[in-house]
């Protein structure tokens, strides 16, 4: 008895599990939080009664790997996240279809100097983002620390400790604020300033989310994040704020359709929504906090809003997209093995230096000060020179696809002595940084 | 192994075909669509066979550090596992304790963790700026690192996962013969020479059962390593390397296949232990042990010591309860201010999910249970050749990454037309649920396999030479016998499927098929949805634990039932 009606009930469900995505159904497939989804949802089918948007949120590895193993007509139709590599990677598997004729002609051609739709036309920007330093006020206040403005001041001393980042190669948008900061400062002192600064560091995160999650919750004093996170969090009621540093360079979030659509029409309708006055007008809510790609005379921005094209102007750096693609595989790799996998190395040779810079300062002392800059140099040196990342050989050899045992067989080699490598020389920094310490007694 | 020895030449058809239909289900769901993802493994570009991607693995001082950070981990978190669970076991089943049964399932709690939550409140709890440290900082003026690096994870992995220790063990000690107890009594032996002599070496075969998940289990635990930051270990780096986007990196499915390797060599030695042994005791049903009482102050300490456990192991539920009432909690001992709002959410806008958990977990324990039984009955009862190999290959889930298991689905199913229909297999709920039995599988067979280790080949020949098929002596004696072990196992499967996320955020194709886990994820994933997320949290912990609750107090009365027949 009990046995027939579990079958019947799993019958019925079974049923109901049929009758999904009838005509008319647009399926966006998007890693954004439901606020931001929900609200585009119920805005758009009011304007288009008879359309209705399904959301299917996966993380952006999930996305790419649904997409890629669905057969087309049963893909989802609209790709909408903020990392630009997937896009990239779904556009070089062929997956995304161009649609240019949803794209909003008010919106600018260029923020800044970063286009703001693909230039091979395959997915356009929605709103736009920056990066910038997020911080606990009460964090900050329990631990007497100021508030900082630039990157520059997550390398003093104060800080060590209290500094949270995503790893580059997890989240594409900590990828873009390293390489403005390599870009602003130049190969060799960028990668100075990035590795002091992680020697700060208490955690590297392997999701984005992770780090303005914990510095909401009071677990890190500061997180290196995208800004609609820590804005929604400011405007939810945590204590945190945020600030753009003058090194930074504000990108856009992007809508693609995905090829082998089920509705292609009907979802370039969404797109376009998405772009136009009343889509763009959402983006200022409150609890979704992100920059319209529209010229603010055609919308009503709230008073006080960051305006992407003045962050933009003011900003030092003119970001380079092909520069950046173009060494994106050295530079996530090089960041893991020095940074995210070393970090308990990394940390201790940036405590020993702390440390020492502090006694020597009480009490100066020549043979000291040079140690201590031979112990920082060794801690803060990138182990690929500015020369080799501009060689086209170097860069190739990242290129090739890992599934070739050979190729695999000399990445593992780099990555191995890279690793080595850092160990080492933060073991050796450590060490000089105690030496120089001693002589300061 | 002595039952089949005795009755040589009695395997008809029957085990044959449940062998081969076990084996197929295995294939299709598990091996297949696994082997279409990891292949890659062994092979060069062009698919030529090779090796060298192992031989690169090896080369590598991170992955070797890796290897031994999880082994060191593994062997760590289960040894306090066991220290956590033994008590707490013990203490329930021997002695008179006003609300075991309350205590064993909050004792079952942790393990109805969500992702993401679990850790997130832990750390609101233990973190570096958690509620204790705050206090403790506020007081002392020091703090404990407890949630950092290495110790950090078997910390959580202890107290995430004893469950499997203490349920099986409760379910084996309860098996117990009480005449053992006896006659051990008779002969002197009292006290912990009782227990260790008589009473633990009996519930041996449940210890070692849950111990080997744990350990395996921990081994192959992406979650925790991963939400606490620390890389150096293999789930991580096999992960990390899988799912770096646009990166195709074989190795990441050569630590995969290392990982199964391992975890089969574990389940592999720890059955060694226990060849050779015979655990089954004749008299069911009857006498169990005894229950004794404490004196005061006996159970004074006893309460002390079990509620000081509950406490910790209780504090990432006790964390979500906070945080699903709370308005704003950031570094403060309790968060500022409250409200109801967040349930509202949570009941306005994700009341399917709860159903569809309801409806994925249910079939997937019971698909679990039923072929869990069956394979220990086939491995402890049948001679059938390379039936060992059924264990070996179920069990070989546990080590594989959740995302792998689905994108295999994806892959392997692409076309397949759902029975009857011409809808898409791709695009049901029917594949959710078969990765949660797939995934989940290793745990009820653990259980099963210990329960049927424990009853005596004679209750089956009697029932047999009374003139008993041998399905109605299966249906009528051993399952009825084996009851406790197999409702550990469903129970564990139930309550780690509804959890589960890696493969259902990959195999959720719309948002009114998705499950609970997949909904806090969901409000996770933003500042303002932390609320609900942990709201959506404790409605999972509720529901899942007043299930298990409802099947132990099932077990208990049946059992009272029966001995009350036997009495009377």
């Amino acid at each position: 008895m009990q046995r027939s009606l579990f079958t019947a009930t799993a019958a019925a469900a079974l049923a109901a599990a049929c009758l999904t995505a009838q005509a008319g159904t647009v399926t966006v497939l998007t890693s954004f939080p439901k606020e931001l989804t929900t609200a585009y949802q119920k805005a758009f089918e009011a304007a288009n009664p008879g359309i209705k948007i399904e959301i299917l949120n996966k993380n952006t590895t999930a996305s790419v790997a649904y997409v890629r193993e669905l057969p087309e007509g049963q893909r989802p139709d609209v790709m909408w996240a903020s990392a630009p590599d997937a896009f990239e990677v779904l556009s070089s598997f062929s997956l995304l279809q161009s649609a240019p004729e949803v794209v909003n002609k008010s919106a600018p051609a260029k923020i800044g100097n970063y286009p703001l739709n693909d230039p091979k036309g395959m997915y356009y920007g929605q709103a736009l983002a920056g990066y910038g330093i997020s911080w606990n006020t009460r964090y900050l206040k329990a631990h007497k620390l100021a508030e900082p403005r630039e990157w520059t001041d997550l390398l003093k001393p104060e800080y060590f400790g209290h500094i949270a980042i995503s790893s580059p190669s997890r989240s594409g948008t900590t990828q873009l604020t390293v390489e403005t900061i390599l870009q602003g400062e130049g190969w060799d002192k960028g990668w100075a300033q990035l590795l002091e600064m992680m020697g700060n560091a208490a955690a590297v995160t392997d999701r984005s989310f992770a780090v303005p999650d914990g510095v909401n919750n009071g677990q890190y004093g500061i997180g290196i994040v995208i800004d609609f996170l820590a804005l929604a969090g400011k405007y939810s009621g945590y204590p945190v704020d945020f600030v753009y540093p003058s090194m930074t360079a504000v990108v856009p979030a992007n809508i693609a359709l995905i090829a082998g659509a089920k509705n292609p029409d009907e979802a370039k309708k969404f797109m376009a929504y998405t772009m136009s006055v009343p889509g763009q007008q959402l983006l200022f809510d409150p609890k979704i906090g992100r920059l319209p790609i529209l010229p603010y005379n055609m919308l009503k921005a709230p008073a006080g809003y960051p305006v992407p094209q003045d962050i933009a102007r003011r900003a030092k750096v003119q970001f380079d997209s092909q520069l950046s693609g173009a060494r994106y595989p050295v530079v996530i790799s090089l960041f893991d093995q020095m940074v995210t996998f070393r970090l308990k190395e990394l940390q201790g040779a940036t405590k020993a230096i702390h440390e020492a810079a502090r006694a020597l300062k009480v009490k100066p002392n020549s043979k000291g000060s040079e140690l201590l800059a031979q112990a920082r140099s060794l801690a803060y040196t990138p182990l690929v020179g500015a020369e080799n990342v501009k060689n086209p050989e170097f860069l190739e050899l990242f290129r090739k696809s890992r599934r070739d045992v050979a190729v695999s067989k000399q990445l593992t080699g780099l990555e191995q002595m890279w690793a080595d490598k850092a160990r080492a020389n933060y073991e050796r920094a450590r060490e000089l940084a105690e030496q120089a310490r001693g002589m300061a007694k | 192994m002595q039952a089949a020895a005795l009755r040589p030449g009695t395997a008809g058809p029957g085990p044959w075909i449940a062998f081969g239909l076990i084996l197929a289900f295995l294939l299709v769901f598990l091996i297949l669509p696994v082997g279409t993802v990891i292949y890659t493994a062994f092979v060069n570009e062009g698919g030529v066979l090779t090796l060298g991607h192992f031989a690169n693995f090896f080369s590598q001082g991170v992955f070797r550090e890796s290897f031994f950070n999880s082994l060191w981990v593994a062997l760590a978190a289960t040894f306090f596992a066991s220290v956590i669970a033994v008590p707490l076991a013990y203490l329930t089943v021997r002695f008179e304790f006003r609300g075991a049964l309350l205590i064993q399932t909050l004792g079952v709690l942790p393990l109805i963790m969500p992702p993401f939550v679990g850790a997130v409140a832990l750390q609101l709890i233990f973190g570096r700026s958690g509620s204790v440290n705050l206090l403790l900082d506020d007081w002392f003026g020091f703090t404990v690192p407890i949630m950092d690096g290495l110790v950090g994870v078997t910390f959580v992995e202890s107290i995430h996962y004893f469950p499997f220790i203490l349920l099986n063990l409760v379910a084996a000690m309860r098996n117990i013969d009480g005449a053992m107890e006896e006659s051990a009594l008779n002969l002197g032996a009292r006290g912990w020479r009782l227990f260790r002599r008589v009473i633990f070496p009996l519930a041996m075969p449940g210890y070692l059962a849950g111990a080997a998940l744990v350990f395996v289990k921990v081994f192959d635990d992406l979650g925790t390593p991963l939400v606490m930051g620390v890389t150096n270990m293999l789930a991580p780096q096999a992960y990390l390397r899988i799912t770096s986007v646009g990166v195709d990196d074989p190795l990441g499915y050569v630590i995969s296949v290392i990982m199964i390797a391992f975890s089969i060599l574990a389940l592999w030695m720890a059955a060694r232990v226990m060849k050779g042994k015979d655990y089954a005791t004749l008299q069911k049903g009857g006498s169990a042990l005894q229950k004794r009482r404490l004196t005061a102050w006996e159970s004074a300490l006893a309460y002390g010591w079990i509620v000081l456990i509950l406490l910790v192991t209780l504090a990432p539920h006790i964390g979500i309860l906070l945080m699903s009432f709370a308005k704003v909690w950031s570094f403060s001992v309790l968060p500022d201010a409250y409200t109801l709002e967040h349930y509202g959410t949570v009941f306005s806008d994700a009341n399917h999910m709860i159903g569809n958990t309801l409806l994925y977990c249910l079939l997937a324990a019971g698909l679990d249970v039923v072929i869990g039984t069956a394979i220990a009955y086939l491995i402890l009862r049948t001679q059938l050749p390379a039936r060992r190999w059924l264990d070996y290959l179920a069990s070989a889930a546990l080590a594989i990454p959740g995302l792998v298991l689905a994108i295999g689905y994806l892959r392997l199913f692409k076309g397949v037309q759902l029975p009857f229909t011409d809808t898409p297999l791709v695009g049901t709920w029917v594949l959710i649920m078969l990765a949660y039995a797939v995934r989940r599988l290793p745990y009820a067979l653990r259980s099963c396999m210990a329960a049927l280790q424990q009853v005596h080949v004679s209750l089956e020949e009697a029932a047999q030479s009374l003139g008993a098929t041998r399905l109605s002596t299966i249906r009528r004696v051993m399952v009825p016998l084996m009851a406790g072990g197999i409702l550990a196992g469903f129970v564990t499967s139930f309550i780690t499927a509804a959890v589960e996320l890696s493969a259902t955020l990959l195999l959720a194709s719309t948002e009114s098929q998705a499950p609970m886990s997949y909904g806090i994820y969901l409000y996770m994933q933003s500042i303002s949805g932390r609320g609900p997320g942990a709201a959506l949290g404790v409605l999972a912990v509720v529901v899942v634990g007043l299930g298990t609750y409802f099947s132990h107090r099932f077990v208990e009365r049946s059992r009272a039932t029966v001995q009350a027949k036997q009495e009377g």
